[in-house]
């Protein structure tokens, strides 16, 4: 197995505030921390993915891309079982997470979601302090901790608020600045300790520079967590990601309605520079989507 | 390639100054006008209704009111066990309908598949409940005590019952809607830190909502503190000389003892339901201040 040496940007200039102090080592194929197996998304009767087939590397970061309406969030929601609340959402296939089915029997939904963490598209902090944001997910999962003010600081500088922040751990997080509240989010998602972090269009409600600390905290994460990101930005995924799913509606074979399919899925610079599919190509110069 | 000419003479074929202004055109004042008539008619008639009860009942606004029992003779009567009563009414009704109402309403709002045909019958149920008149409430209570095996239901709790049949529906609603303004988002990023739903809804959502379910509570048990007609379906005595002393014990409220005193022919009666009247009248504002009051103060925004 030769391994394949990467710079992230290898392709274009490396964003600005991003200074990799090392060089990334990428598999030929991605590990399978979490695998689908041909899996489809049902909302009711109504059928939103279809047929996916997708294995995603530990600590990488793999984004999914495509067009509007092509399942990408909806198959990041159906990995840690967001879509079980949805009425009349279920999945078909198998979503493997460390080789274990997590919608098989007796797997406790709870446990997948405290283990495979989300962050959302709006900043989402919950009406209490700061300190509380972080304390929520340690508490209601029962975690031992033996220090919470430990805990709620590791939290912090892991997604690079802690100085920002540490004075006023009392105040309500309403008082944050959105791109404040989304690296809230992602301490209070590091909190619980996930293996991997969900995130759905992160960046799509905050403001460039807020985007770029947020990409920043992003490469930061990679050397201990998993990270896959749903993004409408296909500059942002050349420039954080690893490998790139590119996705595209198409009309389902016997209903008709539009449903997600995986189009190619493979390192960023490849899908990037040299796509396979036609459709990849266009999606990625800007003729569609 | 198709080109557009955009160097064409820009010409401003009307000025905009035409001596008229479109928002005071005659249909526009004629509507406007018939507005201000409408919310005079409403403010009028309540404005008229208390300075007349004021003027009526302000010689029996006296401290008698509060601490003397009724009597034969208007000079020496007061509301006192009528005041105790609608105490002890009110916070039985408070103790037994909010508890049961929040829990209704968090079944349907946060557990119930609406899809499934019962909770919509009871969803349709609870919106029509709201609407029936408050003296079927009293005949049902009537009936359900009466298949108990009690005698007398003239009892706190008897009252208390039907007055928390009335005002549950009211309760539901509100909670309901006050649930349904915690956005979705709160609940998702509570779910995907491992909370279950048990946690989300008791650490989230229902703390999120309290200001929401406080206002529709008080304001339900406003109308229910001004209700007389379930309580004389159910016999409430309207002469009593002694204070309510328990949930067993007989009692009269402030609606029904300004009801009994407005029935007699002498004048003096008159003016103590004037004057009680009055005093009811400012218990409910201050009440439904109290419910403006925690609205504004404390509803979140999101």
């Amino acid at each position: 197995m030769s391994d394949l040496t990467t710079t992230t940007n290898s392709h274009e200039e490396p964003h600005p505030n991003f200074h990799p102090t090392e060089v990334r080592t990428l598999r030929d194929s991605p590990s399978g921390l979490i695998r689908c197996e041909d899996v489809n998304v049902f909302y009711g009767d109504f059928r939103a993915v279809t047929g996916v087939n997708l294995s995603f590397g530990a600590r990488e970061i793999t984004a999914l891309i495509g067009p509007s309406g092509c399942g990408k969030s909806t198959l990041l929601r159906s990995l840690n079982r967001m879509n079980d609340l949805v009425i009349g959402a279920h999945v078909e296939g198998q979503v493997l997470f460390q080789d274990e089915d997590i919608y098989g029997k007796g797997v406790d939904p709870i446990e997948v979601r405290r283990r495979i963490g989300m962050v959302f598209q709006k900043p989402n902090p919950f009406p209490k302090s700061i300190y509380d944001n972080i304390a929520y997910g340690p508490r209601v999962t029962g975690m031992k901790v033996e220090s919470m003010d430990d805990l709620v600081e590791e939290s912090l500088t892991r997604a690079a608020l802690w100085s920002e922040v540490k004075d006023k751990l009392k105040q309500s997080a309403f008082g944050l600045s959105g791109g404040q509240q989304q690296r809230l989010c992602i301490a209070r998602t590091i909190a619980v300790k996930p293996d991997v972090i969900l995130m759905d269009e992160p960046c799509s409600s905050l403001d460039p520079i807020a985007t770029s600390r947020i990409e920043d905290l992003m490469h930061e994460l990679r050397r201990d967590y998993t990270i896959i990101i749903v993004t409408h930005n296909m500059q942002q995924a050349a420039r954080v990601a690893d490998r790139t799913a590119f996705f595209t509606a198409l009309p389902d074979e016997t209903t008709g309605n539009r449903t997600g399919v995986l189009v190619e899925y493979g390192t960023t610079s490849q899908i990037f520079e040299n796509p396979n599919d036609q459709r990849t190509e266009d999606y990625i110069s800007g003729r569609f989507g | 390639m198709r080109t557009v000419d955009i160097k064409g003479p820009l010409v401003v074929a009307k000025p905009l100054g035409t001596g008229t202004n479109g928002e005071l055109r005659p249909s526009a004042l004629i509507f406007l006008s018939l507005l201000w008539l409408s919310l005079l008619v409403a403010f009028g008639v309540l404005v008229t209704l208390l300075i007349t009860i004021f003027i009526e009942g302000q010689n029996k606004l006296t401290m008698d009111l509060i601490t003397n029992f009724p009597a034969s003779t208007p000079d020496n009567a007061g509301a006192r066990p009528a005041i105790l009563g609608s105490i002890w009414v009110i916070i039985t009704t408070a103790v037994l309908a909010i508890p049961i109402g929040i829990a209704a309403a968090v079944h349907l709002e946060e557990f119930a598949d609406s899809r499934k045909w019962y909770n919509r019958l009871v969803e349709l149920n609870v919106q029509n409940l709201a609407a029936v008149p408050s003296i079927v409430y009293g005949l049902l209570a009537l009936a359900f005590l009466a298949l108990l095996g009690v005698g007398d239901t003239n009892i706190v709790i008897g009252g208390a019952f039907a007055l928390t049949l009335l005002i549950l529906p009211v309760i539901i609603i509100s909670t309901r809607e006050a649930l349904r303004g915690v956005p979705r988002e709160i609940r998702d990023g509570s779910l995907a830190l491992g909370a279950t739903e048990w946690q989300t809804t008791w650490r989230q959502t229902l703390p999120a909502a309290v200001p929401g379910i406080a206002t529709g509570s008080i304001l339900a048990l406003s109308r229910a503190l001004g209700e007389a007609a379930p309580l004389l379906v159910l016999g409430a005595l309207v002469y009593i000389t002694f204070d309510p002393n328990g949930l067993l014990s007989g009692y009269t409220t402030l609606p029904i003892q300004i009801f009994n005193w407005t029935g007699r022919p002498q004048e003096g009666f008159h003016e103590l339901a004037a004057a009680t009247s009055v005093l009811l009248l400012v218990v409910l504002l201050l009440m439904n201040g109290l419910a403006i009051f925690i609205r504004n103060k404390f509803q979140k925004r999101w």
